[in-house]
């Protein structure tokens, strides 16, 4: 009984903490495919972010500059992507993907010497009366500040796409380009500004891994978190709350096979390591005619390429 | 509607060319810069040229290197140097001198070059960094040595790539650092009988592929006694990678110098299933401080995140590969580390001279391969004197934690009474002590 709360509360604690950085990369990919664009190129938007928030942590000492650079340093790359797709009408697909193996390159390169910093990064803060919940609160509420964004994010997002003139905009020109230019809209302008900030908050993630969750750059540290950003979207149909549900799942299930471990479950730690993976991909099985209905017409060109 | 969506602005006609020209150059220049990283790099370390231009244009020739026992971090040079003997004399293959490039001598003013392959970065503060650290020992000790340099590179047909590469830029000898190097080195031996490969860790040996390792379990026993010592929980935990017999030795001489203060220690054992992951590295601490852990120690190659996040937690951190007292003032309790210079050197030096034979060798504390990293500042001095005089026996010989019995986690016999193990035998461990949770498979 005490090995079945120690793993719940474990998996708790595993869940927010490297869910939170995967959040952010799907809060990202959730707005950018909002606006009927696929942007595969967030992973290297993470690393960017991982990367040049590390960078400039330790040149100026300033944790706050650091994010800031993070959240640029991903969205320049994003913005290479929204010309390429948007202008020179390149395979959305293809596309990202290059940028990705670039993000990761110029990270590798421009972090190679920043490895060894250290810096005093962000520490987590708790919550007085929110922590004191039994299991939960140290799970929940004992994080760094980054944290405690992504928890309001997701309600925020989720308001802001359905009831704002702004998030109905955005929703349009992923239904309808054509449809949003006749309502007087700047359909492309619209794209462009989503996948910026689709790039800055994959980048916002990236620094949490490097800034908050780990204190450390490393070479490829995302190992590919911002790919499973992409699924976690289908698999929140498009829906910020359910983002959160799918990020922390995933997260949860890093640290339940961490936790399966530590008390000895008789099953091989490999099987366990793609626990995480086979969650999504088992949910995402069950949901895909849902998902399919959920899609933004936008991207049903891309995905199915069927024009 | 095609058309129609196609004559939708967002700028200018004339603005997008510059756009579109502004970003293909910033591609570029970042794509220049970035290759230009992942070609292999020559040695940044800059040597006094050492080309007599007058006199004789004859190579110098090169003797063996004597480290002093400094150099051995109080390893004896004479015990040092017969490991190498024995392992000549012990060995069925030709001498390099018989077939290696590196053994002809050099042209006036060439260099001989030696690469190096790392698995992850060289400041990664663990395994890397202490290869990296050996071979510019070795571009000190030689003046007419060129180190080519290569790192995060996979342990995939990437590091056959990367050979290939530094055959074709003229390295002669190559060390492939990380164990998983192993499979897709010896796949191109064949193709190059004149480059001298040394791998570190693998088991076999073929004519010009050769293994070396240090017995570092000898000092990882050293800080399981200090970390036994300090836990108060009595709980140990070891994160690792992957559960190669090296680190199952490890984790079971950690466990069992522990043991040998506390008997009733108990040490979790977790896998992350990469050799640098930051992200899980971290969640895996947690994991352990949740499981009651208040010492951790690790088998990763890099080692910061997991010796900074003990830092932050308030639990004690015990190191691995390198020195990374620094980056944890207040939970650093000692570690084990190695001491790779000196034996690069003596390795090169003897390549060269042609007297060198393929061979497995494994050499602990007596020839100084291995070292016990400085305490914590706020160790007693108690427990370091124990764990200074633990080192001294096991330098000597007069001490084998592993004689047995030595128990499995199931209960079974796997060093029988009395019974004291080869060091070839415990570098192919394949379980885990009674007392340590977690599996090998």
């Amino acid at each position: 009984m005490n090995d079945i709360w120690l793993v719940l509360g474990g998996t708790l604690t595993g869940a927010v903490g490297p869910g939170i950085s995967v959040l952010y990369a799907t809060y990202g990919e959730l707005i950018t495919e909002r606006a009927g664009r696929i942007n595969l190129g967030i992973e290297g938007s993470m690393l960017m972010g991982a990367c040049f928030g590390f960078i400039a942590t330790v040149e100026t000492g300033s944790v706050t500059l650091g994010v800031l650079s993070g959240m640029v340093g991903g969205s320049l790359l994003s913005l290479v992507l929204a010309y390429l797709v948007i202008y020179r009408n390149t395979n959305q697909l293809a596309t990202g993907f290059a940028l990705t193996l670039f993000g990761a390159g110029i990270t590798a390169y421009a972090g190679r010497t920043y490895v060894d910093s250290t810096i005093n990064g962000l520490n987590p803060i708790t919550v007085p009366i929110l922590s004191e919940i039994p299991k939960l609160g140290i799970a929940l509420f004992e994080q760094d500040v980054l944290a405690y964004i992504a928890y309001i994010l997701g309600p925020v997002l989720f308001l802001g796409l359905h009831y704002t003139r702004t998030g109905l905009s955005l929703k349009a020109v992923g239904e309808s380009i054509s449809v949003a230019y006749a309502a007087g809209r700047n359909p492309y302008m619209i794209q462009i500004v989503a996948i910026a900030m689709g790039g800055a908050l994959a980048g916002l993630g990236g620094a949490q891994l490097s800034l908050g969750f780990t204190h450390t750059w490393s070479e490829g540290m995302t190992v590919g978190r911002g790919f499973v950003a992409v699924g976690l979207v289908i698999f929140a149909m498009w829906s910020p709350l359910r983002a959160m549900v799918g990020a922390f799942l995933f997260g949860g299930a890093i640290g339940l096979q961490l936790q399966l471990q530590t008390i000895g479950a008789p099953v091989s730690p490999f099987i366990l390591d793609m626990l995480p993976y086979l969650i999504i991909i088992f949910v995402m099985s069950l949901w895909s005619r849902a998902a399919a209905r959920a899609m933004p017409e936008g991207l049903k060109g891309v995905l199915r390429a069927t024009t | 509607m095609y058309n129609r969506i196609q004559q939708i602005p967002v700028f200018k006609q004339s603005h997008r060319i510059w756009i579109g020209a502004f970003l293909l150059l910033a591609i570029m220049v970042l794509a220049a810069c970035s290759s230009q990283e992942s070609t292999i790099v020559p040695a940044e370390a800059t040597i006094a040229p050492d080309i007599s231009s007058s006199s004789d244009s004859r190579p110098t020739t090169v003797t063996a290197t004597s480290p002093t026992e400094a150099e051995l971090k109080g390893g004896s040079t004479e015990i040092f140097l017969q490991g190498f003997e024995d392992a000549i004399a012990n060995s069925n293959f030709r001498s390099t001198s018989e077939f290696a490039a590196a053994a002809k001598p050099l042209d006036a003013g060439e260099k001989l070059k030696v690469g190096f392959i790392f698995v992850g970065s060289q400041k990664d503060l663990g395994y890397n960094q202490a290869a990296a650290e050996g071979s510019q020992y070795l571009e000190k000790a030689f003046s007419d040595i060129e180190v080519l340099r290569s790192e995060n590179i996979p342990e995939t047909a990437d590091v056959q790539a990367v050979e290939e590469q530094m055959i074709r830029d003229g390295a002669k000898i190559i060390f492939a650092t990380s164990y998983g190097y192993s499979g897709p080195t010896k796949e191109i031996i064949e193709k190059h009988p004149d480059v001298m490969f040394l791998h570190m860790g693998d088991v076999e040996s073929y004519e010009n592929y050769s293994s070396f390792f240090g017995n570092i379990w000898q000092l990882e026993y050293a800080a399981g006694q200090v970390a036994g010592e300090t836990s108060e929980t009595g709980k140990l935990g070891f994160i690792a990678a992957f559960p190669i017999p090296q680190t199952l030795l490890n984790v079971n001489a950690f466990h069992l110098g522990a043991q040998s203060v506390n008997p009733d220690i108990e040490t979790t054992f977790v896998l992350t299933s990469s050799w640098c992951d930051p992200a899980k590295q971290a969640t895996a601490v947690q994991a352990m401080i949740d499981a009651g852990v208040d010492v951790l120690t690790q088998h990763q190659d890099c080692t910061k995140t997991i010796v900074e996040a003990a830092e932050r937690a308030g639990i004690y951190v015990s190191g691995f590969h390198q020195d990374a007292s620094p980056a944890a003032p207040n939970a650093w309790l000692t570690g084990a580390a190695w001491n790779w210079g000196p034996v690069y050197a003596e390795i090169v030096a003897s390549i060269r001279q042609g007297t060198y034979k393929s061979s497995v060798m494994f050499q602990g504390l007596d020839a100084g391969w291995v070292q016990l990293s400085p305490f914590g500042s706020f160790i007693p001095d108690g427990v370091k004197q124990r764990a200074l005089e633990t080192v001294e026996q096991l330098r000597s010989g007069s001490f084998q934690p592993f004689t047995g019995p030595i128990t499995d986690q199931d209960g079974n016999i796997q060093i029988a009474d009395g019974v004291v193990p080869t060091d070839a035998e415990l570098q192919g461990t394949g379980y885990l002590l009674q007392g340590i949770t977690g599996r090998t498979n």
